[in-house]
């Protein structure tokens, strides 16, 4: 299969370092923001918008596109850059991220940046709104599928619940949830804010299927995005096993990067990193 | 005197549900374990495949409604005013205002006629919640014939949109034929007069006109003003009756903080108006449990209230 090809893969992997350069030139130029999810979340938004999902660019309209939705609006750099790669808008945007009158806003806004969904930035409505996308595919007949990234401590929110439940009342099968699972939210440890284990449980008791994954290897995803739309009568929940800040040695599990942004000597550093990174994937391409 | 005829607004709500579902196959319909009370159990019956149960949960509703309506859907999302705001305001401001989704928040129960079910389930502040978002408009219609022409508006007009009816039975106060230019943010003059101009909403218009009438009978020239559109507020209106009467009494079944009171003020404050200026309505409390005309008696919700207020202002 032409996407278990390992060069596929790679050519994946090198797109994913692009994403976290642009993440982190991004939240340098901008002074602020969230590096620590937005790093952790990109395998599984490059495998989405660079393979998995049907959509196209040239028309953010098209009501037969497959959805979006990230629940966790804090991830945004890593959505916009994506979007911008694909083509919905002009890379220089991305430089332009919190800037006064400009249309990267903080958090994603569905008014005003093609590409993006749902409006979102105060969590845990996006698990709704995707359910709300599915009843519409539903109802339409139409084979289009909607996902939905949402944060491990994002799930603290009881309205992320009331949608687990709505979503398997209502059989949505043409729903596929990630979790990013990385285990730190801004006030430490998810099991010591708020225990969440057992994740897999929990979804498992709300009547959905379950796949676990490292979140971090496209291969796996893409084989659970997989397995995901074959199911039937009820949602997948993916759970990705990611490390916050992942990619730059520094940021990794560490939580003081949950929203500040790299200062001139870590923004140096950060990049050095990418850039060997980025090497030694495009020599073996 | 004649006894009013009286219609429910919540039934003219369903039923015109009904009927706008057979015109537009893009109307769905959302309820939060109320559709018996709000009646959009007409609407799951006819159209059991538009209409969406959502359980005790306000928050998925409200949210799911908002991707409903990215898909092209026009979702009417139902439950009683105080916890289709109040509870989902985060919700509403983000998905549906900010979003500028294409969502219908009708709300029935709202004010204190719910009576005995107490201050818990009483909403006097859901108009102003509504009114300080961007993009919402807001609507409240007074009488079961206004219902079916907002809900018929509310539609067909694009944009995020929160209505609110009471409980109760109404007075009916229109005939289909008086509502046919009906439109959203234009008041209507229901009586002219020329001393005094009562600006009401909602379940307080009838109070109003029967005010005017017992005024008209003393010699007192009133006009009332059918505010049924609170956002975008219809300024000129609110200006003109400044400008021809001597005084300007609000009346609503909400608190006079934030509401249709708070609005009109609004106007005639930065317009340099010299009106006198009166708010009717539940003065910064919660009310209580009780029989819906005891709690009108005792928060000075009355055509008496009313008649005694206006009667002070020409003195």
């Amino acid at each position: 299969m032409k996407e278990h090809d390992e060069e596929f893969i790679r050519k994946l992997d090198l797109i994913a370092v692009k994403i976290r350069k642009h993440i982190i030139e991004m939240l340098y130029r901008a002074k602020s923001g969230h590096p620590g999810g937005s790093l952790s979340a990109v395998e599984a938004i490059v495998t989405l918008y660079f393979h998995h999902m049907r959509h196209n660019p040239k028309n953010p309209n098209d009501p037969n596109r497959d959805r979006f939705v990230l629940s966790k609006g804090h991830a945004a750099p890593t959505l916009y850059a994506a979007l911008a790669e694909c083509g919905y808008f002009d890379v220089k945007e991305l430089l332009l991220l919190r800037q006064i009158n400009c249309m990267l806003q903080g958090h994603p806004v569905c008014s005003r940046i093609p590409g993006v969904e749902a409006s979102t930035g105060s969590l845990g409505h996006g698990l709704s709104f995707a359910n709300g996308i599915a009843l519409a595919g539903k109802l339409d007949k139409k084979d289009y599928r909607v996902y939905v990234m949402i944060g491990d401590g994002e799930t603290d929110e009881g309205q992320i619940w009331e949608a687990a439940a709505s979503a398997s009342h209502y059989k949505l099968d043409n729903l596929t949830a990630l979790i990013d699972r990385n285990f730190l939210q801004i006030d430490g440890n998810t099991e010591e804010v708020l225990r969440l284990e057992s994740v897999r449980d929990r979804w498992s008791a709300f009547g959905w299927y379950v796949l676990e994954v490292d979140g971090h290897n496209i291969k796996e995803i893409i084989d659970a995005l997989l397995t995901a739309s074959e199911q039937k009568n009820q949602p997948t929940m993916i759970i990705l096993n990611t490390i916050k800040g992942k990619g730059i040695s520094f940021m990794e599990n560490n939580i003081d990067f949950h929203g500040v942004p790299p200062n001139e000597m870590e923004y140096k550093l950060a990049m050095k990193e990418l850039d060997t990174l980025q090497k030694a994937l495009e020599i073996t391409l | 005197m004649k006894k009013k005829e009286i219609a429910n607004p919540r039934d003219a709500y369903g039923e015109t549900l009904v009927e706008l579902g057979g015109k537009y196959r893009d109307i769905v319909v959302l309820d939060a374990d109320l559709s018996k009370s709000t009646k959009t159990i007409l609407f799951a019956k006819k159209y059991p495949e538009r209409f969406f149960e959502m359980g005790i949960a306000e928050a998925n509703m409200i949210s799911t409604a908002a991707g409903l309506a990215s898909c092209g859907k026009i979702p009417f999302a139902s439950s009683f005013a105080v916890f289709a705001t109040g509870r989902v305001y985060d919700q509403i401001r983000i998905d549906v205002a900010y979003s500028k989704a294409n969502v219908k928040i009708f709300a029935t129960h709202g004010g204190i006629s719910v009576g005995k079910d107490g201050a818990s389930h009483q909403m006097i502040e859901d108009l102003a919640l509504m009114r300080v978002l961007p993009n919402m408009t807001v609507l409240a219609p007074s009488d079961a014939t206004q219902t079916r022409r907002i809900v018929e508006l509310m539609a067909i007009t694009e944009g995020p949109m929160y209505a609110r009816i009471g409980r109760a039975n109404a007075s009916v106060l229109y005939k289909k034929e008086d509502l046919k230019g009906l439109t959203i943010g234009k008041g209507l003059v229901v009586k002219d007069g020329s001393d005094v101009s009562i600006i009401a909403c909602g379940t307080m218009v009838d109070l109003a006109v029967e005010a005017q009438e017992k005024l008209l009978k003393n010699g007192v020239s009133v006009r009332v003003i059918d505010m049924h559109t609170i956002k975008p507020l219809d300024e000129k209106l609110v200006i003109k009756c400044a400008r021809e009467t001597n005084a300007i009494l609000t009346v609503e079944e909400h608190s006079v903080i934030g509401g249709l009171g708070s609005a009109v003020s609004e106007v005639l404050a930065e317009n340099r108006s010299s009106t006198k200026f009166k708010r009717i309505g539940v003065q910064d409390t919660f009310c209580e449990s009780g029989e819906p005309e005891d709690l009108f008696e005792k928060y000075g919700l009355t055509t008496s209230h009313i008649v005694k207020t206006v009667r002070k202002f020409i003195k």
